[in-house]
């Protein structure tokens, strides 16, 4: 199985770690991943803001570059996921926005047919490969983990493609058909904030707060993420939650494939496990051969 | 100035009903699920559910003047419950964009600050280079906290989390082009 890979900009900064465990569970998987050569930034959330259909138009450079390539286009972070698939969405259905984003496509020499499908690769995993092919891989049970699966917004809002928008299940389900214990976890699908954590840390607070506090208080060990958004936003602000509310909360925040990667068998350094801001060498060295 | 106001006045309500979906708008039944939803509705000078009431008033300065739209983390939650089907979230970044158009925004809100450095970053890049544009974000706004944020920095630099050079795409004349057939067009 082959994908054309969009990592998106976080993935080269703060996120490193997601995109080198990334690539190296979709080795040990078996699944191959062709980068989008020269690929451009989605515009997130914010070009949107200031500009619409130039927000469409070098988003959609990307799905027709993509377009070449042939395959499935799968990303990782689900605000690329978001706009991508918007834009692939009205690329296809609206008229008016196919016609000018073609026309400033057809200056770069690109176009779009609308055939690419955009896809997250949580999806590919559980759905294209499967748990029944995944479990014969995994060396390392995870039997006895208490994590806190979070999914925040747009992995599965608006669009819903393959989870639900209230109530998403699909990494509860893979990782506890690798043995960990799924805590409840009823925010699983709230908001952390997102950029307003940078624009508006004093008020954004609150809401990491209630997250952290619902993870342990349901005594989860692990937080554990599909978005590069969530993740930093959840570790880099326990300092200043605990400033604020006098909390003592430490609990590390990895991402999905980080975890999948200690299922497989994989060494820390290629899941790049320890590169976390709150240490998971606690939680998980248990399966590097430390102590409990 | 006040002419492109008058001009706003007058089509307010249609360039919201331009948007993809848009004029679902007027389908409102004023219930309320999308303030009950939104994760930062107690922060916001008016709840999603007044801001499409004043709006449809045509209350120009209220919704574009309150921090309401600026407030919105694009969590999708008002668009997925809506029982009229309102894309609300893509409804809050066209009245961005008008703020923005019409200089018609609170004055002391950041995130209008982060979203034009965000498409400033990006024309330049083609990538949105995290590190220039948090860093001209801090210097713009709050230039005097930017100390706060240096332990936190440096560890992310420590565990090989930031990255010094950005990179230009090789297709960033290409980039530009697009950009510019859209602005010229000015359809934007």
């Amino acid at each position: 199985m082959r994908y054309s890979y969009y990592p998106g900009c976080s993935l080269e900064a703060t996120a490193k770690p997601y995109d080198v465990s990334v690539r190296a569970v979709c080795q040990a998987l078996d699944l191959g991943l062709d980068e989008v050569e020269d690929w451009n930034c989605c515009g997130a959330t914010s070009y949107i803001s200031i500009r619409e259909l130039t927000a469409f138009a070098i988003s959609a450079r990307n799905l027709a570059l993509a377009e070449k390539m042939g395959n499935d286009l799968v990303t990782v972070c689900p605000a690329c996921y978001t706009v991508l698939n918007k834009t692939n969405i009205y690329m296809r259905e609206k008229e008016d926005i196919k016609k000018t984003v073609s026309e400033a496509l057809a200056v770069a020499n690109l176009k779009y047919d609308g055939t690419v499908k955009v896809r997250h690769l949580l999806d590919i995993i559980v759905n294209d490969i499967g748990l029944e092919k995944i479990n014969p891989k995994i060396s390392q049970r995870l039997d006895g983990l208490k994590i806190a699966p979070y999914y925040g917004c747009q992995i599965s809002r608006p669009h819903g493609t393959f989870d639900d928008p209230e109530f998403p299940m699909t990494m509860d389900n893979l990782f506890s058909s690798l043995g960990a214990e799924v805590v409840n976890f009823p925010l699983k699908a709230k908001c952390c904030g997102g950029m307003l954590m940078t624009t508006e840390p004093e008020e954004g607070v609150n809401l990491i707060k209630s997250l952290l506090s619902c993870a342990q208080d349901n005594k989860a060990e692990l937080i554990v993420t599909a978005c590069p958004l969530c993740e930093i936003n959840l570790e880099a602000y326990q300092k200043k939650v605990n400033r604020k509310f006098k909390t003592d909360f430490s609990i590390p925040a990895i991402y999905f494939t980080q975890l999948l990667g200690v299922a497989l068998g994989l060494p820390k350094e290629k899941l790049a496990i320890g590169r976390e801001l709150v240490s998971s060498e606690k939680v998980l060295d248990r399966f590097y051969g430390g102590k409990r | 100035m006040i002419k492109t106001r008058e001009k706003l006045q007058e089509t307010f309500l249609e360039d919201i009903y331009s948007i993809p979906d848009g004029e679902k708008l007027k389908t409102c039944i004023q219930c309320g699920t999308c303030s009950a939803s939104c994760p930062t509705s107690h922060l916001m000078d008016y709840t999603p559910r007044q801001i499409i009431s004043a709006f449809r008033a045509g209350m120009l300065d209220r919704v574009l003047k309150s921090n309401t739209v600026w407030m919105c983390a694009s969590c999708y939650y008002c668009t997925v419950r809506c029982p009229s089907g309102i894309k609300l979230t893509d409804i809050m970044y066209e009245l961005k964009r008008l703020g923005i158009k019409y200089h018609l925004y609170p004055p002391k809100n950041a995130s209008p600050v982060m979203a034009r450095i965000f498409v400033d970053t990006l024309n330049q890049f083609g990538r949105s280079a995290e590190t220039v544009l948090l860093s001209l974000f801090f210097l713009k706004t709050k230039p005097f906290k930017i100390l706060n944020y240096v332990p936190m920095g440096w560890k992310l630099f420590t565990k090989g989390r930031i990255s010094i050079s950005n990179k230009t795409i090789k297709g960033k004349d290409d980039l530009v082009k697009i950009i510019e057939y859209i602005e010229k067009k000015g359809v934007a």
